[in-house]
């Protein structure tokens, strides 16, 4: 030990400058990661605003000049995913709320009220997560073609005409309970219990418990679990080509696809279309950035 | 003596009714001597409203379906017709082992898994190591790096499509620039390069993914574990290496079966990029099974494929499951 102040001026030196060009080069890595994890995105915005010519004629990742600018392929997207936004809206949040309640119901019921068995069923909610969904595709089908919800709502055109995202909307509800069961179990276990058994030495059965301690006390776990429902759901497009049969029940994801595919080359309308379809998305995800890590985690 | 002790049982003045309060967060129902009302009044229950209907929905569209699905491929249902359910026999499964699309795709499917899994775990491990030196803004770096988990895959594969384009795309716009000429090449049009694009641009996708279960893993690990590294004399590579990633496991273990699972749904990706039929190159088993099912009704040659994913999810999970409740965190 060999380092009394003022001793060794010039090795502390080179030391600090050491660990300064150690620092430059960590921040040097994490700025060219970014360029690495935004070039998509980034080459996309500057595509969906340029013309047809600008594509082709300019370097991609270069924002286009005013002579290649236009909103012409925004618009145009836009005419062609409003049905599948609209259709999007009107199932996915339903679908979203009723699956975070149903979680929440169900964690409620498997962790705050102790019974035998409990576990066993636990790990059935669980593992019902990790289900590949190709492996219930064609009993799908199948279930909803006997159900014939359309037939069932003929009395009421409005619905019967949105049977398709009638069907989409209980089948993510479905699915939607296992992960969203975990994540509210996993609340719940840290939760103080104290208000709880004050509550039933006062008599409160379990529903009264649930109304005005559980349930309030759950509102966080809600947004992370809305969150999250809503992400998967509006992502999703594999059930949506199994289930909705007519063109005007598309739902965002499909009419992306669609756009796609009919246009496979004019990659300024794709672009235009990626944005629209998954504005809703990244709001939520720059907004809520924590619930949303707290969702995708919540499995693990 | 104790369960008895740890019980109070009051009577309740306004219905009459017992009710059971436990001290002890009780863990067992109420045995011997438990009256209706007892019963009525336990806590398995009152839980049974609040699990019941969820377990239903939940056990109908998933364990049913499942099920369902197992059955559908002992058959040999296809066409427009329904399907019949005397005569079952593993017909559907003995044409797989012939089927040289079905092996390809499996092979693919192992490929896509395993090469997907292991770097996005590693880029992640990479990710938290470097977001965790302390930086300034480290909310905004990890935020950009965890940003693609927030977008479809649809709208994940529009955008590679593109970055893969031979003569506008960025990729190889990027290589020509830097003087890397003789490495551009058409990404997805090459059948040996197909594959390896898909798996890349997955990685983009999920590797936020795992640096975020990395970084939770890091956080936990006490100072002390890097001080006393550091004291020994060790690089930080050694470090790292020998002293915090063993550490690690668990997170390691829990991030690569979402991955896997991620890996398995990568349906729609690949979908939107080359429809139902990717070529041998890329074929994976979930493309396959809808491209014969449901682009050909070979519905009972679809739903044995789908089994086969069904087991291969299971014997990533069932483990990984036995091992938490093992450990007590189920």
């Amino acid at each position: 030990m060999a380092t009394a102040d003022g001793t060794d001026q010039s090795g502390l030196a080179a030391y600090r400058e050491e660990v300064d060009a150690q620092r430059a080069a960590l921040y040097a890595v994490l700025g060219g990661l970014i360029l690495f994890y935004l070039s998509p995105l980034w080459g996309g915005l500057t595509t969906a605003f340029k013309t047809q010519a600008g594509f082709v004629n300019t370097t991609p990742i270069v924002p286009p000049t005013p002579e290649w600018f236009t909103l012409e392929a925004w618009e145009l997207a836009f005419a062609t995913m409003q049905g599948g936004l609209i259709n999007s809206v009107m199932f996915v949040v339903p679908a979203t709320v009723l699956s975070a309640v149903f979680g929440s119901l169900a964690a409620y019921g498997l962790t705050k009220l102790s019974w035998r068995g409990q576990v066993g069923i636990l790990v059935i909610f669980l593992a019902g997560v990790f289900l590949p969904y190709q492996s219930v595709l064609v009993p799908l089908r199948q279930f909803w073609s006997a159900v014939d919800l359309a037939g069932l709502l003929a009395f009421a055109p409005f619905l019967a005409e949105r049977a398709d995202l009638l069907e989409l909307t209980i089948t993510h509800t479905a699915y939607g309970i296992p992960i969203c069961t975990i994540l509210f179990r996993s609340y719940y276990k840290t939760m103080d219990d104290d208000m709880i058994e004050a509550a039933k030495i006062d008599g409160a059965n379990a529903l009264r418990i649930y109304r005005r301690i559980v349930f309030p006390l759950s509102l966080p776990m809600f947004a992370v679990a809305l969150i999250y429902q809503f992400t998967q759901v509006w992502n999703d497009l594999l059930f949506a080509l199994v289930l909705i049969t007519s063109r005007s029940n598309y739902v965002v994801t499909q009419s992306l696809n669609e756009l796609q595919g009919a246009m496979a080359q004019d990659y300024n309308l794709q672009m235009a279309g990626a944005f629209i379809a998954a504005l809703p998305t990244i709001i939520i995800y720059v907004v809520f950035g924590r619930q949303f890590a707290k969702g995708i985690t919540g499995a693990s | 003596m104790d369960r008895l002790r740890s019980r109070l049982t009051r009577r309740d003045s306004d219905s009459g009714a017992d009710d059971e309060i436990r001290t002890d967060g009780g863990s067992e129902a109420p045995t011997g001597g438990g009256t209706f009302t007892r019963l009525k009044h336990s806590d398995a229950v009152q839980a049974l409203p609040f699990w019941l209907p969820p377990a239903l929905l939940m056990g109908l569209f998933v364990y049913g379906a499942a099920s369902w699905n197992l059955l559908i491929s002992l058959t040999d249902w296809s066409g427009l017709l329904q399907p019949e359910y005397t005569n079952l026999n593993l017909e559907m499964y003995t044409r797989m082992l012939s089927d040289a699309s079905f092996i390809a795709a499996f092979r693919n499917t192992i490929v896509l898994l395993v090469a997907f899994t292991v770097i996005s775990l590693a880029a992640g491990l990479v990710l938290a190591i470097l977001v965790d030196q302390n930086i300034r803004f480290e909310n905004t770096f990890r935020t950009i790096y965890l940003l693609p988990m927030a977008l479809s895959f649809v709208v994940t594969a529009i955008f590679w499509s593109w970055m893969y384009n031979p003569s506008t795309g960025t990729i190889n716009v990027v290589l020509s620039t830097i003087g890397l000429d003789a490495f551009t090449m058409d990404w997805l049009g090459d059948t040996r390069t197909r594959l390896a694009a898909i798996i890349f641009a997955l990685t983009w996708q999920f590797s936020g993914y795992a640096m975020v279960v990395y970084l939770a893993g890091l956080r936990a690990i006490p100072d002390s574990h890097y001080e006393a590294a550091k004291v020994d004399g060790a690089s930080s590579f050694k470090m790292y290496w020998r002293v915090i990633v063993p550490q690690l496991s668990a997170a390691t273990t829990s991030a690569a079966v979402v991955l896997m699972v991620f890996g398995l749904k990568a349906f729609d990706f690949i979908y939107v990029m080359f429809g139902d039929n990717p070529g041998r190159s890329a074929d994976i088993l979930a493309v396959m099974m809808f491209r014969v099912a449901f682009s050909r009704s070979q519905w009972a040659y679809g739903a044995a494929v789908a089994t086969v994913l069904f087991l291969m999810a299971l014997a990533v999970v069932a483990p990984y499951l036995y091992m938490q409740y093992k450990r007590g965190d189920l």
